[in-house]
């Protein structure tokens, strides 16, 4: 399309041009979108006012046909239908589709438009592509469908958001500032709700306002929908600040956690408004269904989580259904909980922190992935169709505004954050080790951001019993925005201001997992010694516990032997090993290769240097001649897959599990490099550069199966060859044959021993040598070019969250 | 409070105690009542039998290497005093403490409490973890669940990550800049002894 073929070009003259032609495309596809959802509509409405169910065009077709078979039994024949329209029948999942369609362009427009993503959050942008949709809508006329419906937000947008939270949400630092997030979450939203509640009580008592119909219970539910820090406007906003890890856990945990608070609070208000009074008694029933509710709700979500878990250790012969049970016990359990008018999303997130490190351990790594990025996509979507909602239903719903409401409400909630946070903290700073400054106490109260669920919750309210819900509604909507516009857009500068720690990027390295390790061994002991049951005691005592009852049941096959740290190794020896590999093995391309392979959507893996240069093999120039000779020579044969590659993608599974025996290749390896740097006639070969083929090889780590299918049985000599689309020239054939036939090292690594390959079929062992040259092999079938069936991998970024050790 | 008091007299030095370490009376007092509790003989030392009986430190996979921390080379007992004077560096450091050059290193700092850490690893005290004493570390950590090849490599790789000057071994610097993303104040800390 001409608009794609714009979009590549990047002249500067031109991005006028291009973000015209994006703009013209998007506005085409929203009157589309509106026309279509607007004429969806009307129908609609007419179909609810008639009960007899039915006013489709067919459905009327039928009604006559079915009359007129009634009354005189003739038959009028028509015309047959070459092509008829009948939109009804694929009414809903046809809108669904395109405000998810809609949804993901937004998401991909705003990234297209670099600078505008960077000033404005994510979160603004749809709030107002929602409300252009939603002005769209109401000019053409029709009838704006109320498309947040509260059953619509609560069972379907908000799960996966929070899935992909609890999932993924480090349990070590949550763990040690539990006691931080829950005063946060049960005391801050508490004193807010009553604090918001009772104040504008007394503001609506005040003359002249108009508001003194407006009663305390009211007031105060309101105050508790209000009062409620909302996990997804959190989540949109924070990611990408990128704030350091202890803030961005303060502030998410504290807006999972008051889901109890607000529901407990929410239910009770609304039951007793009606009543009109709340007696000491309710507060005391209020306190112990608040209990039930958050406990459980966590109990029902590690129920489920544990069952998940028991499931995934039996699922080893059927891996493609894995991710499946992940999403489906995980949505269980926050339907039994939510029926119960437990807290949901606590039972979410337990189900999914529970779950996690036994199913992980348990299923296939293109599973994890599956996991990974199915989450990552719903939520996604999710939350993206959560703000265009919120932005087309501020259009949609009936607006009662009030200045002296909505601007004390505004103020209110600010003043009661700021006081909150600050009167807590100075409580909480007496038991912390780490205290927590002004600067984290003011990004606490400043991400204390509403969201879509204070709005849902106000949706949710009875019309009858609350007249004033229009109002609330509006006020409601009114902070929604000024939080997610105001704070949302000034926090990025604020944080650069005030210099907060931000995130930092490294990934731990194997040094810190063996540090920490033993200092939780240190501290334990100390603690021992002390007689003091402290936090490392208990914890201990959990992982004990947990390593002597729970893994034998829940993790599958041997695995649960497996310690901690050993799984931690092996993760940074495979991620070092395909690192080694995207840098090419060292051998330069000759640049006649044509790349077959789309580059765009590749991003190459910034290598570490200290990898590239320990990865680079080096060989006199003589042998690396020959070897580009060769691998010239074989290479010619493009667009072929590595079918190596794939054979051993298919019998992936059974040998995933040959850790030891890669542990022992790359070993060998080590000790093979030490020899090389004694040569003393050396070349240094320069990285692949980033376009070439190789980097596909990036696109495989979703499939590391690959390096692992050692093929332990393989008789000597290894047979993996590069099947070639075109024969050989019987020189390279030969070559091959040489190389299969030395067993020991050719191929990929033995390229590089060169002068030392005879010292090394000493060293080498059949099985490894299987494996190192099916390494081999996919180094030089790397090199050409076409044959990457490349999985193009924008992915998350949060690649560190793989890093999180199984268990604290 | 009288028996603090009470108790405080009992113990020799204690105020040149309190300052070198920083506790409050009220901790002196209970770290003595644990002293007296694991001194079963009633000797006013600790031999390292005391600290055997502790059941939960045996299944500790470096137990023996924090009870023979508390030893000073050479010493078959652990006085009051030294034993204090240990458990002071895990107190959680004073953020307000002013940085008085001339004053030595508080001993809660996260130098000390790194340089204690160090030596645990550290048994020959050397200044260097060698290969083989990782070695060993990682062997009583790992407790025997994994072979030998696996240990080898993951020691080779964790000198490999953190050497710097090629020397096949982890000096003190080095130790120190591998763990400088850890909050060691945090790790290191128990808030008993505040």
């Amino acid at each position: 399309m001409s608009v794609r073929v714009a979009l590549h070009s990047p002249t500067g003259s031109r991005s006028f041009l291009e973000r015209g032609l994006l703009l013209l495309v998007m506005l085409i596809f929203l009157e589309g979108t509106v026309l279509t959802l607007g004429a969806a509509s009307s129908p609609d409405i007419s179909a609810q006012d008639n009960t007899g169910g039915g006013h489709d065009r067919r459905d009327d077709h039928r009604g006559i046909a079915g009359s007129h078979e009634h009354t005189n039994y003739t038959y009028t024949k028509k015309a047959f239908p070459v092509l008829s329209l009948d939109y009804h029948h694929i009414q809903v999942p046809f809108e669904i589709s395109l405000w998810v369609l809609l949804a993901s362009l937004m998401k991909l427009g705003f990234h297209l438009i670099p600078r505008l993503s960077s000033i404005v959050p994510e979160s603004c942008l749809l709030i107002v592509v929602g409300l252009l949709v939603g002005g769209l809508i109401k000019l053409a006329g029709e009838e704006v469908p109320p498309v947040l419906d509260s059953n619509l937000f609560f069972l379907c947008l908000l799960p996966p958001i929070i899935l992909d939270a609890g999932y993924f949400l480090p349990i070590r630092p949550f763990m040690e500032n539990i006691g931080t997030i829950l005063m946060f979450a049960v005391v801050g939203t508490l004193w807010n709700a009553f604090f918001v509640g009772g104040l504008l009580y007394a503001v609506c008592q005040i003359e002249g306002t108009y508001l003194s119909q407006v009663e305390l219970l009211p007031c105060l539910l309101f105050g508790s929908i209000i009062s409620a820090v909302d996990p997804v406007a959190v989540l949109a906003v924070f990611e990408e600040i990128h704030i350091n890890e202890l803030l961005h856990i303060l502030v998410f945990g504290e807006s999972l956690l008051n889901d109890a608070v607000t529901v407990v609070l929410y239910h009770l208000f609304e039951e007793y408004s009606g009543a009109g009074e709340v007696t000491p008694m309710d507060v005391v029933l209020g306190v112990i269904c608040f209990l039930i509710v958050s406990l459980g709700g966590i109990a029902v979500g590690a129920i489920y989580g544990i069952l998940a878990a028991f499931t995934s250790r039996f699922t080893s012969h059927t891996r493609v259904i894995e991710p499946l049970f992940v999403f489906v016990y995980s949505y269980m359990a926050y339907l039994s909980a939510e029926m119960f008018h437990l807290s949901g999303i606590m039972a979410l997130i337990a189900c999914g922190a529970v779950m996690r490190p036994y199913v992980e351990a348990n299923i296939s790594h293109k599973s994890h992935t599956t996991v990974k990025y199915f989450l990552k996509m719903w939520s996604s979507v999710s939350e993206t169709l959560i703000f265009i909602f919120l932005g087309v239903a501020t259009v949609a719903g009936p607006h009662a505004w009030n200045w002296t409401f909505v601007s004390v409400t505004v103020i209110l909630c600010l003043v009661s954050r700021v006081i909150g946070v600050v009167g807590l903290t100075f409580i909480i700073n007496k038991f912390r080790i780490v205290k927590l400054t002004t600067k984290d106490q003011f990004i606490v109260a400043y991400g204390g951001l509403r969201g879509a669920i204070a709005f849902s919750l106000g949706y949710l309210l009875d019309k009858d019993l609350f007249p004033m819900r229009t109002m609330f509604l509006t006020a409601i909507i009114t902070e929604i925005f000024f939080t997610v516009f105001v704070q949302g857009m000034t926090i990025k500068p604020l944080v650069d201001l005030l210099a907060v720690k931000k995130k930092q990027e490294a990934k731990r390295s194997i040094n810190e997992e063996i540090h920490t390790q033993f200092l939780d061994h240190l501290l334990t002991g100390i603690e021992d010694i002390c007689g003091h049951y402290g936090h490392h005691h208990w914890k201990d005592k959990l992982n004990r516990f947990n390593k002597k009852y729970i893994k034998k049941c829940l993790i599958a096959g041997e695995r649960y032997k497996e310690p901690q740290l050993i799984a931690f190794y092996h993760k940074m020896e495979f991620k070092q090993a395909i690192e080694l590999v995207e840098s090419g093995g060292g051998v330069k391309l000759p640049s006649a290769m044509p790349s077959q392979v789309s580059m765009q959507n590749i991003q190459p893996k910034k290598l570490p240097p200290a990898v590239a240069e320990r990865a680079l093999p080096q060989f006199t120039k003589g042998r690396e001649e020959e070897i580009r000779k060769i691998l010239r020579s074989n290479l010619q044969k493009t667009r072929q897959r590595l079918r190596s590659y794939n054979r051993h993608t298919l019998v992936a599974d059974p040998f995933e599990d040959g850790w030891n025996d890669f542990l022992l290749k790359k070993q060998r390896m080590i000790e093979l490099e030490k020899k090389m740097t004694e040569m003393s006639n050396y070349l240094t070969v320069p990285a692949a550069p980033p376009d070439s083929p190789t980097m596909c090889r990036a696109r495989l780590a979703s499939d590391p199966n690959a390096f692992y299918n050692i093929k332990a049985s393989s008789e000597g000599v290894p047979t993996i060859q590069v099947d070639l689309a075109s024969p050989q020239s019987p020189d390279s054939v030969n070559m091959l044959n040489e190389f299969s036939k030395r067993g020991a090292t050719d191929q990929g690594l033995g390229q590089r021993e060169g002068a030392t390959r005879d010292e090394d079929q000493g060293l080498m062992m059949k099985p490894s040598s299987a494996g190192k040259v099916e390494k081999g092999e996919e180094d030089g079938g790397n090199k050409n070019p076409g044959l990457m069936r490349c999985l193009s991998d924008p992915g998350p970024s949060n690649e560190d969250e793989e890093d999180e050790p199984f268990l604290p | 409070m009288g028996s603090t008091n009470s108790t405080l007299s009992k113990i020799p030095n204690v105020e040149e105690l309190m300052q070198e370490t920083g506790f409050t009376p009220a901790h002196i007092v209970r770290l003595y009542d644990r002293f007296e509790a694991l001194d079963k003989e009633k000797t006013g030392h600790l031999r390292p039998q005391d600290f055997g009986a502790i059941n939960r430190l045996a299944m500790n996979p470096i137990g023996d290497r924090i009870i023979g921390a508390f030893f000073s080379p050479g010493q078959e007992t652990v006085d009051f005093h030294s034993f204090v004077r240990i458990l002071a560096h895990f107190r959680p450091a004073d953020k307000k403490h002013p940085k008085d050059p001339s004053m030595p290193e508080p001993v809660n700092s996260r130098t000390s409490k790194l340089k204690f850490a160090f030596q645990l690893y550290d048994q020959d005290k050397d200044g260097k973890i060698s290969r083989a004493e990782l070695l060993q570390v990682l062997r009583s950590m790992l407790e025997m669940q994994v072979t030998e090849e696996q240990l080898e490599s993951i020691a080779d790789r964790t000198i490999q990550e953190a050497d710097l000057d090629k020397d096949d071994a982890i000096s003190f610097e080095e130790f120190r800049k591998s763990l400088e993303k850890v909050n060691i104040d945090h790790k290191m800390s128990i808030r008993f002894l505040r």
